[in-house]
């Protein structure tokens, strides 16, 4: 066990506080034996077994046929491939764009505005609310809402046909044409509560007095969110978006229970896409190779966003 | 906030309105007398309300149509008060589901990964934060991107390996795999909130001839418990709303967690308005009450995590 640390090494790490403890370094290994184990068996193995079959041609039974690199090129072919990752898109507007614009707006509204002229209990109570969707499973908001939609029966073409607009009463998932519109719909519905959220706390860290001296100067509530607000919040804002973009690139329960990826695949997503190869199409090879591609889609996003995070911090001089 | 009172009639010249401070009526007397009492404020409010009640809006069709009769669904359509309560949507949906089994196997399934997944993070953390052995870096690193990975690059061994060690249709492959890919999360913020420990405090113990073992239970363990309850609590909810490996491991209703319970039952015939509304009802309580009873120890617990 390597446990003499060489100068070069100990002078890298923080608080050079730490001599005392340094004779029995190698003994905290130990802690990390239970957490590594779990996680090579549930994290590294199947994620190299995923990788293997990628290359591979199975049904789930027998054994894997190795065919190189078959699945990808198939992948460039499949227009359903490339539908799913343009849905992804979509998927990122309704889950990243919409809700942070939103967020951001909803937030400075009840933080700087109603929180100031009105009961604090106020702006907390409808942060409760708006934040609501998110507490639930996906599963159930998607179950609900697929009634509230349901062509024949559901709750909003009941009451439209109440109200005598029958014209209106579209087949809402069923649709090619409003099936993804309305899926989007829904998850700004259940998206837009956490960026609300993160934003509220954000601008609690925020020095009032900065705003006081801009007011002072005569600027606008606008030019203040502009010139305070946003540059403030800016390390959430690369929080919120990195999360719901991850998020929104590996999104499937919504997808499962409201749409199944249907009709025609107008509201298909990756990872419901490989869902379908691995599970009812038992095309185990092809759905490992669309999950690949996924994870390193979601990895290379990532890495793009935290360096850029860290540029515009080496930009600001933080 | 105290100077606010001088700058009045500054504010006041470039406030957002030019609706005077006239009014009288200050509904929030300890605040500073600086903001507008105007209308605007109101159709702001408005706003911000009609929003509110638009979020509100599927929950309001769920409750109005939890406890109404199919008959009176048919006359009246969704946004009426039911004529009379009707309580077979529910009970229907309860023994159809076998709900309490479905409560308990959730509970069970949420709980254990989210006792587990703590304890796996807080001894990750321990070595990481505290021990700071060689590498952390790029431990964290690891941990931090198998939480960002897509559960699909996973599932297809995962659900091969738990057949062959016959875990499949067993509740502990999604507990495992769960505490996993939690602990993955907990591993990367605890080490973090552990890396500013106070030293002095860690060789103080030390001096006092603590074992390695003893510190983390008589020192570190009730220090970071603000920190830890709030993992317990995340960990709990996140697994509870889990959806995609449940459903792909857990195929048998006796297994089955609430919401994989109530998506089967997606498209049955049987599964008519007041059913499906009110499965969707008790399905979401849990979750709803959990979040208001641990709310105060989220906020409290995230403050006490930032301050250190």
């Amino acid at each position: 066990m390597v446990t003499t640390s060489a100068p070069s090494v100990r002078s890298r790490r923080a608080a050079g506080v730490r001599t005392t403890r340094r004779s029995g370094r190698g003994v905290y290994w130990a802690y990390l034996v239970p957490g590594a184990l779990l996680f090579l068996a549930v994290i590294v193995v199947p994620f190299f077994m995923n990788l293997y079959l990628s290359f591979t041609k199975w049904p789930g039974l027998g054994t894997p046929r190795w065919i190189g690199i078959d699945n990808y090129t198939r992948l460039l072919a499949d227009e359903t491939f490339w539908l799913s990752f343009r849905n992804s898109i979509s998927m990122i507007v309704a889950m990243v764009v919409v809700p942070t614009l939103l967020g951001m707006l909803l937030a400075a509204v009840l933080f700087d505005y109603l929180g100031k002229r009105f009961n604090g209990n106020v702006a907390s109570a409808l942060r409760a609310t708006y934040y609501l969707p998110q507490i639930l499973p996906v599963a159930v908001a998607g179950i609900l809402w697929g009634w509230i939609l349901n062509p024949q029966t559901g709750a909003l073409n009941v009451f439209l046909r109440q109200i005598g607009l029958d014209s209106l009463a579209l087949n809402w998932l069923g649709d090619t044409t409003t099936a993804m519109p309305t899926v989007m719909l829904v998850m700004i519905w259940v998206q837009v509560g956490y960026p609300v959220v993160i934003f509220m706390a954000a601008l609690q860290r925020v020095d009032p007095e900065l705003y006081e001296a801009a007011e002072l100067d005569g600027a606008g509530w606008f030019a203040r969110f502009k010139a305070i607000t946003l540059p403030q919040i800016k390390p959430e804002t690369f929080v919120v978006t990195l999360t719901c973009t991850i998020a929104a690139l590996k999104v499937f329960g919504p997808i499962y229970v409201l749409t199944k990826g249907g009709p025609e695949n107008t509201t298909n997503v990756p990872s419901y896409f490989s869902y379908q190869n691995f599970f009812p199409k038992s095309q185990v090879g092809y759905g490992a190779a669309i999950a690949t591609v996924l994870t390193i889609i979601v990895v290379v996003v990532s890495i793009v966003f935290i360096r850029a995070q860290s540029a515009s911090e080496r930009k600001e001089g933080i | 906030m105290a100077t606010n009172s001088a700058v009045l009639p500054g504010a006041g010249a470039g406030g957002i309105s030019s609706t005077g401070g006239a009014s009288p009526s200050a509904t929030t007397p300890r605040r500073g007398t600086r903001f507008q009492r105007g209308p605007l404020r109101w159709a702001i409010l408005a706003l911000a309300l009609l929003v509110a009640f638009a979020m509100m809006i599927p929950f309001v069709i769920m409750l109005l149509n939890a406890f109404k009769s199919p008959a009176d669904y048919a006359a009246n359509g969704p946004v009426s008060l039911p004529s009379s309560l009707y309580f077979d949507g529910l009970v229907n949906f309860w023994t159809r589901v076998n709900f309490p089994e479905k409560l308990v196997n959730s509970i069970w399934i949420s709980g254990a990964v989210a006792i587990g997944a703590t304890l796996v993070s807080l001894l990750n953390a321990y070595a990481l934060g505290i021990g700071r052995i060689r590498g952390r870096m790029w431990i964290v690193g690891a941990f931090l991107l198998a939480n960002m990975l897509p559960q699909e690059a996973l599932i297809y061994p995962l659900y091969y390996l738990a057949k062959q060690v016959g875990l499949y249709n067993n509740q502990w492959s999604v507990i495992i795999i769960f505490t996993v890919i939690q602990s993955a999360f907990g591993t990367y913020l605890l080490s973090s909130v552990l890396s500013t420990f106070p030293p002095s405090v860690l060789e103080a113990a030390a001096l006092d001839g603590a074992s390695k073992w003893q510190v983390l239970w008589r020192v570190v363990f009730p220090i970071s418990r603000p920190t830890l309850s709030v993992l317990v609590i995340f960990f709990f909810i996140w697994t509870w709303n889990e959806f995609f490996i449940p459903l792909v491991m857990l195929i048998d209703n006796a297994t089955q967690t609430i919401p994989v319970a109530l998506a089967s039952l997606q498209g049955d015939r049987m599964m008519d308005a007041p059913t499906i509304n009110a499965g969707s009802l008790i399905s979401l309580l849990p979750a709803v009450i959990f979040f208001f009873i641990f709310q105060r120890t989220l906020t409290r617990g995230i403050t006490a995590g930032a301050v250190k």
